[in-house]
């Protein structure tokens, strides 16, 4: 179901996570206190790299933490085994990925 | 199911556990959703800012909210899960597992103050 590759990955993902989550809360709490516009949102983040970057990181840590947890629960709860749990967790991995990229690039690309 | 094969769920670490698990396939059904969106400014600012007005709404509002808790109880159960694993502090699981419940509900009060 999960070998040791996945569970590390999933551990290391969760840590790298952890203050990025943080920071994205701390952000939405800012962003809803102040009533930042989508101007204002993209004013601060289109052409920043140090934006991009977080993001970027976030995106590809979410979207591996995603596909395993995923994977487990298809196993345990779905019963999936072999191949098709294989391309449960690479389908979603690669949709997260795929998504989350082009939201990065939306975001911050000039 | 027989009772004694149920009694676990009562237990305040297998509820943790699943709320961990429940938050986390919620998210997992959310993040394609809120990439999509973000990736309306692909198509210029116009299109986020027609969304983010739509978000305006009480029901919109409270749903982030939902999603704000969701995230932070995810993330305080997962740190709950890597303390576990790798410290030697398991006689305060269940102290851990409820500040994490705690810690995630004034997370999500909070942003419910700061958004309405």
């Amino acid at each position: 179901m999960m070998n040791i590759r996945l569970y590390v990955l999933q551990r290391a993902t969760a840590m790298i996570m952890a203050p990025l989550v943080l920071a994205h809360l701390f952000i939405i709490f800012y962003a809803a206190s102040r009533g930042l516009s989508a101007a204002d949102i993209l004013g601060r983040t289109r052409g920043s790299i140090g934006w991009g970057a977080f993001y970027a990181l976030f995106v590809l840590a979410a979207a591996a933490h995603g596909s395993i947890g995923l994977r487990v629960i298809a196993a345990e709860w779905a019963g999936l085994r072999g191949r098709r749990l294989d391309i449960v967790m690479w389908s979603f991995g690669a949709l997260l990925a795929m998504l989350g990229l082009r939201a990065v690039a939306a975001v911050v690309l000039p | 199911m027989t009772m004694h094969a149920t009694t676990h769920r009562r237990n305040a670490l297998w509820i943790a556990a699943m709320a961990h698990r429940l938050s986390g396939l919620a998210l997992a059904c959310f993040l394609p959703l809120h990439f999509l969106v973000l990736g309306l400014a692909i198509d210029g600012e116009a299109r986020l800012e027609g969304f983010l007005k739509w978000t305006a709404n009480p029901a919109v509002k409270l749903a982030e909210t939902g999603l704000v808790f969701l995230l932070a109880i995810h993330m305080l159960g997962g740190l709950r899960l890597l303390v576990i694993e790798n410290l030697p502090w398991r006689p305060v699981q269940k102290e851990l597992a409820t500040a994490a419940l705690v810690a995630a509900g004034l997370a999500a009060v909070a942003f419910l103050a700061c958004a309405v």
